[in-house]
């Protein structure tokens, strides 16, 4: 009886809801910590890069206007499908990452969790970040938090799944579309989140996952002026510094790396850099002066 | 696939009578329909780059005519419109204008008054548009109301009813009879609405019928069907044209109109202009796109030629 034949698995970008390869059709080799080739994963160029930015465009009128309810039950779907393919991610993990199947598993639960606790924030951000402001005159004013828009996100180096959804859930909670440019050297764990976010109900475009040289996909991003907002997360010092200043020709919301402990719970930091306040004075007109206890 | 046809002489009894046309039009030579779709396809896969990119893209706007055919069409927007094909992009007055806004009849006079000067030409549908059932007087009444309000272009259409039953001669009246209420000051555009003649050797059939009923412009289709232009379509017109000018010496320019969006699609179609019908048939007075979306994205590939980066949808009008 002969041994069964292995079946490798093209690992494919993910945009607007599909999956195609590279328009460059290239790859690179992606390897596991102790340098054996893991598998091919496509290698972006900018015109992905360019399509994944009309993709989130496209979609994000539906995402933003949906129910932050909605978005909370569907961002609640995707943690459902998280945990049914944890063997899968916790051998990706392993492998990129180094760590015992223990310590992996460790890991992929708290990334389940990560994305159940962001899912939770989607109908109570704006209640924390919002609300009713005292002015001195008959107006009510009201401020609510709007989302920026389509944000690019580079996804941490070293943490390849438990800091990709650190930096990713935010960003779609709050009703922003991602590009997100995968860890450059570990990007396996974020190609099978497409595969999951397909199966969920993330409309197609609101994440779109890039894998290839951060640097090279980065620069067109930063500079591209129908991105509104970018997460540096994932670039180095030389590198952010120098997407900062792209960055800065069409006022770009930026959020500068820092060391960062993705293990622990994190604040709403995230959640409130890609929102933008929308404040509202409505007269309450002669109610006050007609003497109405309205 | 050149087409093969009498000599011009024989050409002028061609329209003698119903049948003699008929003869002509069903002896033209069958479409290879395989053959054709994959020209048009492989023509779709040059590349056009840097400076050739920047030309084409230059070329192109210049040869937009710029559209606007809907029941809520207000002067206001005409006169929008109007201002954008004076100056596509505010932003860079380097910009080409483009080759003509298209209007219904009721709006030439705001039309021609909103590009008045720019050299941009206005165009206008007639003879009931889009679907040209109407008695031929109406349509006359139409095209006269049109050029008298100071149309530079007429865009007819045919009667595709009489045309697929059979009545070339009929349809060939038509077009000669709206020739002739265009006058001299007027070019006249057919629209053969390709989308519902069925098939290749039709649209061949209309092609001919049209220039010899002395159409200045043959087009494709009205941009409010299912199947507008197509790569294969816009071809065949223009192996027509090539060979009507073989035979004729008299030059007809093609138009594809309605569904053509992107730059890499209007590119696309200058290559098959160049590679069919030649570099004569370069120019907004032979070619035009029919469009109202393509522009913006016209402007947005410029601009990301001119700066490195890309544009968005912010940096170009919403219509």
């Amino acid at each position: 009886m002969s041994d069964r034949l292995s079946v490798f698995k093209t690992y494919k970008l993910y945009v607007g809801g599909k999956f195609p390869r590279s328009e460059s059709g290239r790859v690179y080799e992606v390897t596991d910590s102790k340098g054996n080739w893991l598998a091919n994963a496509p290698r972006s160029s900018r015109k992905d890069a360019r399509d994944a930015v009309v993709a989130a465009r496209k979609a994000f009128g539906g995402w933003s206007g949906a129910t932050a309810y909605n978005r909370g039950q569907v961002l609640y779907r995707v943690a459902e499908m998280l945990e049914g393919r944890r063997e899968q991610f916790t051998r990706e993990v392993a492998e990129a990452e180094g760590l015992s199947k223990s310590k992996a598993a460790a890991v992929v639960d708290a990334t389940v969790d990560r994305w159940v606790w962001y899912a939770g924030w989607t109908d109570k951000i704006a209640q924390v970040t919002g609300g009713a402001n005292p002015v001195a005159g008959p107006f009510f004013n009201l401020s609510s938090p709007e989302p920026t828009g389509v944000v690019a996100v580079l996804a941490p180096r070293e943490s390849s799944f438990l800091g990709l959804v650190s930096v990713l859930a935010p960003v779609i909670a709050t009703g922003n579309t991602a590009v997100v440019v995968a860890s450059e050297r570990a990007p396996l764990p974020a190609l099978s989140l497409g595969e999951v976010l397909a199966t969920s109900d993330v409309p197609g475009g609101v994440v779109n996952v890039l894998s290839g040289g951060t640097a090279e996909l980065a620069a067109p991003l930063a500079a591209h002026q129908d991105v509104n907002a970018i997460d540096l997360a994932g670039a180095d010092e030389a590198l952010a510094k120098e997407l900062e200043i792209s960055a800065a020709d069409n006022l770009k919301r930026v959020l500068r790396p820092g060391p960062v402990d993705w293990a622990a719970t994190p604040g709403t930091e995230r959640l409130t850099a890609f929102l933008e306040t929308k404040t509202v004075w409505h007269p309450t007109g002669s109610l006050g002066a007609s003497g109405s206890s309205y | 696939m050149p087409t093969t046809a009498p000599t011009a002489q024989a050409l002028v009894d061609v329209t003698a009578s119903d049948s003699t046309l008929r003869r002509f039009l069903h002896g033209l030579p069958g479409v290879d329909a395989v053959g054709l779709e994959a020209r048009a396809a492989a023509l779709g896969t040059r590349s056009i780059k840097t400076t050739a990119k920047a030309y084409a893209i230059d070329l192109a706007i210049s040869m937009v005519d710029l559209t606007t055919l809907e029941g809520a069409d207000t002067p206001g927007k005409v006169r929008a419109l109007g201002a954008k094909a004076v100056h596509p992009d505010p932003t860079d007055r380097t910009a080409p204008t483009t080759a003509a806004v298209c209007v219904y009849p009721d709006m030439v006079a705001v039309a021609k008054e909103a590009v008045a000067g720019s050299g941009v030409k206005v165009a206008s549908v007639a003879t009931a548009f889009p679907a040209g059932r109407a008695a031929l007087d109406v349509k006359l009444a139409d095209v006269r109301e049109a050029v008298a309000a100071g149309a530079d272009e007429i865009d007819m259409v045919i009667d595709r009813g009489a045309f697929l039953a059979g009545g070339y001669l009929k349809v060939y009246d038509e077009i000669t009879a709206v020739k002739e209420a265009c006058g001299t000051s007027a070019r006249l555009k057919v629209i053969f609405e390709t989308g519902e003649l069925s098939t290749y050797d039709n649209i061949r059939r209309a092609s001919w019928l049209g220039m010899l009923a002395g159409a200045d412009f043959i087009k494709t289709s009205t941009g409010k069907v299912a199947v507008n232009a197509t790569p294969a379509n816009t071809l065949l017109m223009l192996e027509a044209v090539r060979d009507f000018r073989a035979q004729t010496g008299v030059q007809v320019g093609v138009k594809p109109a309605g569904g053509i969006r992107t730059t890499k699609d209007a590119v696309k179609f200058l290559v098959l202009v160049n590679e069919t019908a030649g570099a004569d048939w370069l120019d907004n007075h032979w070619f035009r796109f029919g469009a109202s979306s393509l522009l913006n994205d016209l402007l947005m590939q410029r601009q990301k030629l001119a700066t490195g980066r890309y544009s968005g949808p912010d940096y170009v009008t919403v219509d």
